[in-house]
Protein backbone atom coordinates (compact mmCIF):
# COMPACT_ATOMS: atom_id res chain seq x y z
CA UNK A 1 0.00 0.00 0.00
CA UNK A 2 2.04 2.83 -1.05
CA UNK A 3 -0.40 5.71 -0.51
CA UNK A 4 0.70 5.60 3.69
CA UNK A 5 3.61 7.75 4.24
CA UNK A 6 6.87 6.46 5.85
CA UNK A 7 6.38 8.05 8.95
CA UNK A 8 2.68 6.46 9.60
CA UNK A 9 4.06 3.04 8.34
CA UNK A 10 6.54 3.39 11.18
CA UNK A 11 4.49 3.58 13.95
CA UNK A 12 2.67 0.23 13.19
CA UNK A 13 5.97 -1.43 14.44
CA UNK A 14 5.82 -1.31 18.24
CA UNK A 15 9.50 -0.59 18.82
CA UNK A 16 9.08 2.75 16.38
CA UNK A 17 5.59 3.35 18.09
CA UNK A 18 7.05 3.84 21.58
CA UNK A 19 9.80 5.90 20.65
CA UNK A 20 8.10 8.42 17.73
CA UNK A 21 5.48 9.12 19.89
CA UNK A 22 6.64 10.93 23.01
CA UNK A 23 7.09 14.00 21.45
CA UNK A 24 4.07 14.18 19.68
CA UNK A 25 2.29 13.14 22.84
CA UNK A 26 4.14 16.10 24.75
CA UNK A 27 2.78 18.61 21.99
CA UNK A 28 -0.79 17.68 21.91
CA UNK A 29 -0.66 18.21 26.08
CA UNK A 30 0.65 21.09 25.47
CA UNK A 31 -1.44 22.53 22.77
CA UNK A 32 -4.68 20.71 24.31
CA UNK A 33 -4.18 22.45 27.55
CA UNK A 34 -3.63 26.25 26.14
CA UNK A 35 -6.22 25.53 23.94
CA UNK A 36 -8.87 24.42 26.74
CA UNK A 37 -7.92 27.02 29.08
CA UNK A 38 -7.93 30.33 26.20
CA UNK A 39 -11.60 28.32 24.99
CA UNK A 40 -13.13 28.03 28.92
CA UNK A 41 -11.53 31.38 30.18
CA UNK A 42 -13.06 33.64 27.34
CA UNK A 43 -16.10 31.13 27.65
CA UNK A 44 -16.52 31.58 31.20
CA UNK A 45 -15.73 35.37 32.22
CA UNK A 46 -15.60 36.97 28.66
CA UNK A 47 -19.03 36.37 26.38
CA UNK A 48 -22.01 37.96 27.83
CA UNK A 49 -24.93 35.75 29.50
CA UNK A 50 -27.76 33.87 27.98
CA UNK A 51 -30.82 35.95 27.70
CA UNK A 52 -33.10 33.28 29.50
CA UNK A 53 -30.39 31.34 31.12
CA UNK A 54 -28.12 33.80 32.40
CA UNK A 55 -24.89 32.52 33.46
CA UNK A 56 -25.66 28.54 33.71
CA UNK A 57 -25.56 28.38 29.93
CA UNK A 58 -21.78 28.96 30.04
CA UNK A 59 -21.64 25.18 30.85
CA UNK A 60 -22.73 24.40 27.03
CA UNK A 61 -18.43 25.23 26.55
CA UNK A 62 -17.90 22.14 28.47
CA UNK A 63 -20.37 19.91 27.80
CA UNK A 64 -21.32 20.25 23.46
CA UNK A 65 -17.26 19.77 23.00
CA UNK A 66 -17.14 16.44 25.13
CA UNK A 67 -20.66 15.07 24.18
CA UNK A 68 -19.62 15.30 21.07
CA UNK A 69 -16.14 13.58 21.62
CA UNK A 70 -17.38 11.04 23.52
CA UNK A 71 -19.16 9.88 19.91
CA UNK A 72 -15.65 10.15 17.59
CA UNK A 73 -14.16 8.20 19.59
CA UNK A 74 -16.69 5.74 19.67
CA UNK A 75 -16.54 5.70 15.73
CA UNK A 76 -12.86 5.62 16.27
CA UNK A 77 -12.87 2.38 18.01
CA UNK A 78 -15.84 0.52 15.81
CA UNK A 79 -12.96 1.57 13.01
CA UNK A 80 -10.00 0.12 14.64
CA UNK A 81 -12.52 -2.56 15.40
CA UNK A 82 -13.29 -3.44 11.69
CA UNK A 83 -9.29 -2.82 10.77
CA UNK A 84 -8.61 -5.19 13.71
CA UNK A 85 -10.58 -7.80 12.10
CA UNK A 86 -10.18 -7.48 8.18
CA UNK A 87 -6.31 -6.43 8.27
CA UNK A 88 -4.91 -7.84 12.34
CA UNK A 89 -2.96 -5.11 12.81
CA UNK A 90 -1.86 -5.22 16.58
CA UNK A 91 -2.20 -1.14 16.52
CA UNK A 92 -5.71 -0.96 16.07
CA UNK A 93 -6.48 -3.71 18.60
CA UNK A 94 -4.16 -1.56 21.01
CA UNK A 95 -5.81 1.27 20.07
CA UNK A 96 -9.62 -0.13 21.09
CA UNK A 97 -8.49 -1.00 24.80
CA UNK A 98 -6.37 2.29 24.72
CA UNK A 99 -9.11 4.80 24.27
CA UNK A 100 -12.12 2.72 25.93
CA UNK A 101 -11.06 4.07 29.40
CA UNK A 102 -10.62 7.78 27.88
CA UNK A 103 -14.38 7.57 26.09
CA UNK A 104 -15.81 6.23 29.53
CA UNK A 105 -14.57 8.64 31.31
CA UNK A 106 -15.45 11.49 29.25
CA UNK A 107 -18.97 10.04 28.71
CA UNK A 108 -19.33 10.58 33.06
CA UNK A 109 -18.15 13.79 32.28
CA UNK A 110 -20.50 14.79 29.80
CA UNK A 111 -23.19 13.27 31.72
CA UNK A 112 -22.52 15.02 34.63
CA UNK A 113 -21.99 18.18 33.23
CA UNK A 114 -25.21 17.83 31.35
CA UNK A 115 -27.28 16.92 35.03
CA UNK A 116 -25.26 19.96 36.46
CA UNK A 117 -26.84 22.35 33.43
CA UNK A 118 -30.21 20.14 33.52
CA UNK A 119 -30.77 21.06 37.24
CA UNK A 120 -31.40 25.10 37.17
CA UNK A 121 -32.17 24.82 33.29
CA UNK A 122 -35.16 22.33 33.21
CA UNK A 123 -35.87 21.80 37.02
CA UNK A 124 -34.13 18.16 36.95
CA UNK A 125 -30.68 16.96 36.58
CA UNK A 126 -32.30 13.32 35.10
CA UNK A 127 -35.02 12.47 33.13
CA UNK A 128 -35.22 9.38 31.28
CA UNK A 129 -35.93 10.63 27.65
CA UNK A 130 -34.24 9.19 24.74
CA UNK A 131 -30.94 11.55 24.53
CA UNK A 132 -29.61 10.90 27.70
CA UNK A 133 -30.47 7.61 28.17
CA UNK A 134 -28.55 6.70 24.84
CA UNK A 135 -25.78 8.36 26.22
CA UNK A 136 -25.76 6.07 29.58
CA UNK A 137 -25.83 3.39 27.50
CA UNK A 138 -22.90 4.53 25.77
CA UNK A 139 -21.16 4.89 28.71
CA UNK A 140 -22.29 1.14 29.48
CA UNK A 141 -20.81 0.39 26.15
CA UNK A 142 -17.34 2.08 26.78
CA UNK A 143 -17.50 0.03 30.19
CA UNK A 144 -18.19 -3.19 28.60
CA UNK A 145 -15.16 -2.67 26.23
CA UNK A 146 -12.85 -2.73 29.30
CA UNK A 147 -14.51 -5.20 31.05
CA UNK A 148 -14.29 -7.72 28.09
CA UNK A 149 -10.86 -7.65 28.11
CA UNK A 150 -10.29 -8.25 31.37
CA UNK A 151 -12.71 -11.40 31.61
CA UNK A 152 -11.46 -12.99 28.18
CA UNK A 153 -7.28 -14.39 29.24
CA UNK A 154 -7.23 -15.04 25.22
CA UNK A 155 -5.77 -12.11 23.92
CA UNK A 156 -6.56 -12.72 20.21
CA UNK A 157 -10.43 -13.71 21.80
CA UNK A 158 -10.50 -10.85 23.86
CA UNK A 159 -9.71 -8.16 20.65
CA UNK A 160 -12.31 -10.30 18.20
CA UNK A 161 -14.80 -9.67 20.43
CA UNK A 162 -14.11 -6.04 21.31
CA UNK A 163 -14.49 -5.55 17.72
CA UNK A 164 -17.33 -7.02 17.54
CA UNK A 165 -19.01 -4.90 20.23
CA UNK A 166 -17.49 -2.11 18.97
CA UNK A 167 -18.81 -2.42 15.26
CA UNK A 168 -22.29 -3.21 16.31
CA UNK A 169 -22.14 -0.47 19.72
CA UNK A 170 -22.27 2.14 16.67
CA UNK A 171 -26.15 1.86 15.83
CA UNK A 172 -26.05 3.44 19.31
CA UNK A 173 -24.16 6.09 17.96
CA UNK A 174 -26.93 6.44 15.44
CA UNK A 175 -29.47 6.97 18.34
CA UNK A 176 -27.83 9.35 20.08
CA UNK A 177 -27.39 11.57 17.24
CA UNK A 178 -31.28 11.14 15.82
CA UNK A 179 -32.99 10.84 19.36
CA UNK A 180 -34.02 14.52 19.65
CA UNK A 181 -35.47 14.33 15.97
CA UNK A 182 -37.07 11.08 15.72
CA UNK A 183 -38.37 11.09 19.29
CA UNK A 184 -40.02 13.46 21.47
CA UNK A 185 -37.71 14.17 24.12
CA UNK A 186 -36.95 16.96 27.23
CA UNK A 187 -33.01 17.70 25.76
CA UNK A 188 -33.51 19.68 22.90
CA UNK A 189 -32.59 19.31 18.68
CA UNK A 190 -28.89 19.92 17.73
CA UNK A 191 -27.68 23.62 17.69
CA UNK A 192 -24.84 23.22 14.96
CA UNK A 193 -25.77 20.97 11.69
CA UNK A 194 -22.90 20.45 9.68
CA UNK A 195 -24.79 21.03 6.53
CA UNK A 196 -27.40 23.32 8.46
CA UNK A 197 -28.08 26.60 10.38
CA UNK A 198 -26.25 27.59 13.58
CA UNK A 199 -28.78 28.54 16.32
CA UNK A 200 -26.16 30.00 18.61
CA UNK A 201 -25.14 33.43 18.35
CA UNK A 202 -22.05 34.43 16.66
CA UNK A 203 -20.73 35.70 19.92
CA UNK A 204 -20.57 32.30 21.58
CA UNK A 205 -19.21 30.59 18.88
CA UNK A 206 -15.82 31.29 18.71
CA UNK A 207 -14.44 30.06 22.67
CA UNK A 208 -17.28 27.15 21.65
CA UNK A 209 -15.01 25.92 18.46
CA UNK A 210 -11.37 26.73 20.30
CA UNK A 211 -13.06 24.04 22.94
CA UNK A 212 -13.87 21.76 20.69
CA UNK A 213 -10.61 21.76 18.88
CA UNK A 214 -9.10 21.60 21.87
CA UNK A 215 -10.75 18.64 23.49
CA UNK A 216 -9.95 16.70 19.72
CA UNK A 217 -6.18 17.22 20.99
CA UNK A 218 -6.13 16.98 24.70
CA UNK A 219 -8.12 13.20 23.62
CA UNK A 220 -5.40 12.30 21.01
CA UNK A 221 -2.95 13.16 23.72
CA UNK A 222 -4.49 10.94 26.07
CA UNK A 223 -5.12 8.02 23.68
CA UNK A 224 -1.70 8.33 22.38
CA UNK A 225 -0.15 7.97 26.18
CA UNK A 226 -2.36 4.86 27.14
CA UNK A 227 -1.59 3.25 23.89
CA UNK A 228 2.21 3.71 24.43
CA UNK A 229 2.14 2.41 27.82
CA UNK A 230 0.25 -0.46 26.70
CA UNK A 231 2.98 -0.80 23.92
CA UNK A 232 5.15 -1.01 26.55
CA UNK A 233 3.21 -3.79 28.70
CA UNK A 234 2.65 -6.42 25.98
CA UNK A 235 6.03 -5.50 24.68
CA UNK A 236 7.78 -6.31 27.92
CA UNK A 237 10.29 -9.30 26.63
CA UNK A 238 11.53 -7.72 23.63
CA UNK A 239 15.30 -6.77 23.15
CA UNK A 240 14.23 -2.90 22.48
CA UNK A 241 11.90 -3.00 25.50
CA UNK A 242 14.53 -4.05 28.12
CA UNK A 243 17.40 -1.52 26.17
CA UNK A 244 15.20 0.99 27.08
CA UNK A 245 14.69 -0.25 30.83
CA UNK A 246 18.39 -0.32 31.29
CA UNK A 247 18.99 3.14 29.97
CA UNK A 248 16.11 4.55 32.27
CA UNK A 249 18.58 2.81 35.22
CA UNK A 250 21.66 4.16 34.23
CA UNK B 1 -7.36 -6.78 -1.62
CA UNK B 2 -7.04 -10.19 -0.81
CA UNK B 3 -9.75 -12.56 -0.90
CA UNK B 4 -10.53 -13.87 2.52
CA UNK B 5 -9.79 -10.31 3.56
CA UNK B 6 -12.40 -9.41 1.43
CA UNK B 7 -15.12 -12.11 2.65
CA UNK B 8 -14.14 -10.59 6.10
CA UNK B 9 -15.05 -7.44 5.38
CA UNK B 10 -18.29 -8.53 3.42
CA UNK B 11 -19.39 -10.29 6.61
CA UNK B 12 -19.04 -7.47 9.67
CA UNK B 13 -20.82 -5.33 6.62
CA UNK B 14 -23.47 -7.79 6.77
CA UNK B 15 -23.70 -8.25 10.56
CA UNK B 16 -23.63 -4.36 10.66
CA UNK B 17 -26.23 -3.60 8.34
CA UNK B 18 -28.74 -6.55 9.85
CA UNK B 19 -28.25 -5.28 13.43
CA UNK B 20 -28.67 -1.88 12.54
CA UNK B 21 -32.03 -2.17 10.70
CA UNK B 22 -33.53 -4.71 13.06
CA UNK B 23 -32.63 -2.24 16.11
CA UNK B 24 -33.84 0.64 14.39
CA UNK B 25 -37.32 -1.37 13.30
CA UNK B 26 -37.53 -1.97 16.55
CA UNK B 27 -37.34 1.26 18.07
CA UNK B 28 -39.77 2.64 15.47
CA UNK B 29 -42.21 0.21 16.50
CA UNK B 30 -41.76 1.43 20.14
CA UNK B 31 -42.18 5.01 19.57
CA UNK B 32 -45.05 5.36 22.12
CA UNK B 33 -43.03 4.12 24.47
CA UNK B 34 -39.91 5.61 23.64
CA UNK B 35 -41.37 9.25 23.25
CA UNK B 36 -41.13 11.32 26.67
CA UNK B 37 -44.49 13.00 26.47
CA UNK B 38 -47.84 13.46 24.75
CA UNK B 39 -48.42 16.67 22.26
CA UNK B 40 -51.43 18.44 22.81
CA UNK B 41 -52.79 16.94 19.53
CA UNK B 42 -52.58 13.77 20.91
CA UNK B 43 -54.26 14.67 24.39
CA UNK B 44 -57.34 16.92 22.06
CA UNK B 45 -57.88 13.58 20.07
CA UNK B 46 -58.41 11.55 23.22
CA UNK B 47 -55.32 9.58 22.49
CA UNK B 48 -53.81 9.10 25.76
CA UNK B 49 -55.05 7.61 28.94
CA UNK B 50 -57.44 9.46 31.20
CA UNK B 51 -56.05 7.78 34.71
CA UNK B 52 -52.58 7.61 35.84
CA UNK B 53 -49.83 9.92 35.54
CA UNK B 54 -48.92 10.92 32.02
CA UNK B 55 -46.32 14.14 30.69
CA UNK B 56 -47.48 16.48 28.22
CA UNK B 57 -45.24 18.84 26.52
CA UNK B 58 -45.76 22.02 24.20
CA UNK B 59 -45.08 25.53 23.73
CA UNK B 60 -46.79 27.64 26.81
CA UNK B 61 -49.49 29.84 24.43
CA UNK B 62 -48.68 33.41 24.28
CA UNK B 63 -50.82 35.80 26.52
CA UNK B 64 -52.52 32.57 28.01
CA UNK B 65 -50.77 32.71 31.10
CA UNK B 66 -52.88 33.62 34.50
CA UNK B 67 -52.07 34.17 38.05
CA UNK B 68 -54.60 32.75 40.49
CA UNK B 69 -55.63 35.84 42.43
CA UNK B 70 -54.66 34.26 45.74
CA UNK B 71 -52.48 31.30 46.16
CA UNK B 72 -49.41 30.09 43.86
CA UNK B 73 -51.74 28.71 41.09
CA UNK B 74 -51.67 29.49 37.65
CA UNK B 75 -52.67 28.43 34.42
CA UNK B 76 -51.90 28.64 30.74
CA UNK B 77 -52.59 26.71 27.28
CA UNK B 78 -49.63 24.15 26.02
CA UNK B 79 -50.00 24.07 22.16
CA UNK B 80 -47.80 22.55 18.97
CA UNK B 81 -47.83 23.05 15.45
CA UNK B 82 -51.22 21.53 14.68
CA UNK B 83 -53.05 24.67 16.65
CA UNK B 84 -54.22 22.14 19.04
CA UNK B 85 -54.24 23.40 22.99
CA UNK B 86 -54.71 22.25 26.32
CA UNK B 87 -55.48 24.08 29.44
CA UNK B 88 -52.80 23.19 32.24
CA UNK B 89 -53.34 24.16 35.98
CA UNK B 90 -50.65 24.07 38.21
CA UNK B 91 -49.78 25.08 42.16
CA UNK B 92 -46.44 25.27 43.26
CA UNK B 93 -43.37 27.57 41.98
CA UNK B 94 -42.31 27.36 38.20
CA UNK B 95 -38.89 26.70 36.58
CA UNK B 96 -36.61 29.92 35.85
CA UNK B 97 -36.81 29.13 32.61
CA UNK B 98 -40.43 28.65 32.22
CA UNK B 99 -42.09 31.71 30.08
CA UNK B 100 -44.51 32.27 27.44
CA UNK B 101 -43.47 30.77 24.03
CA UNK B 102 -41.01 29.09 25.41
CA UNK B 103 -41.54 24.73 25.34
CA UNK B 104 -42.46 22.89 28.74
CA UNK B 105 -43.12 19.51 29.80
CA UNK B 106 -46.07 19.03 32.21
CA UNK B 107 -46.06 16.03 34.81
CA UNK B 108 -50.14 15.10 35.99
CA UNK B 109 -53.20 13.75 34.82
CA UNK B 110 -55.97 15.03 32.65
CA UNK B 111 -59.57 15.50 35.05
CA UNK B 112 -63.53 15.43 33.52
CA UNK B 113 -63.67 18.69 32.26
CA UNK B 114 -60.47 17.72 29.93
CA UNK B 115 -58.38 20.62 32.30
CA UNK B 116 -54.88 19.12 32.81
CA UNK B 117 -54.33 19.24 36.32
CA UNK B 118 -50.31 19.67 36.46
CA UNK B 119 -47.86 18.14 39.79
CA UNK B 120 -44.60 19.25 38.63
CA UNK B 121 -43.54 21.13 35.57
CA UNK B 122 -40.55 21.41 33.40
CA UNK B 123 -38.70 23.79 31.39
CA UNK B 124 -37.76 22.64 27.41
CA UNK B 125 -35.03 24.82 26.47
CA UNK B 126 -34.63 25.04 22.74
CA UNK B 127 -31.71 24.45 20.51
CA UNK B 128 -30.74 28.71 20.51
CA UNK B 129 -28.20 30.44 22.33
CA UNK B 130 -28.72 34.32 22.00
CA UNK B 131 -26.82 37.01 24.19
CA UNK B 132 -29.56 39.99 25.52
CA UNK B 133 -28.44 42.61 22.90
CA UNK B 134 -29.50 40.46 20.30
CA UNK B 135 -33.03 39.75 21.92
CA UNK B 136 -35.84 39.97 19.55
CA UNK B 137 -34.11 39.27 16.50
CA UNK B 138 -36.56 36.91 14.18
CA UNK B 139 -33.70 34.78 12.70
CA UNK B 140 -33.44 33.34 16.67
CA UNK B 141 -36.81 33.72 17.58
CA UNK B 142 -38.54 32.23 14.86
CA UNK B 143 -36.87 29.23 15.21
Amino acid sequence: MNFIPTWLRRLASPQHFFGDIKLWIAWLYVLGTIGFLVGSVWGLAFVPPERYQGDSFRILFVHAPIAHLVQVIYISIAIAGVVHLVWKLKMADIYMSAAAPIGCWLTVLALVSGMIWGAPTWGTAWVWDARTVSTLILFFLFFGLIVLRRVIPNPTRAAAALSILAIVGTINIFIIKFSVVWFKTLHQPASIELFGDIAIAPVFLAPLFINIASTYVLAAGFILANMRYLVAVRNVSMTWNQEWVQGRKQ
Amino acid sequence: MKSHRRRKLTIIIFLFVGSLTTVLISIFALQHYIDHFYSPEEIVNGEVPLKGTIRAGGMVKPDSLVYDSTGLGVQFDITDLTGATVRVHYEGILPSLFREGQGTIVHGNLNEKGLFIAKRIRAKHDESYVPPELEGLIEYDDS
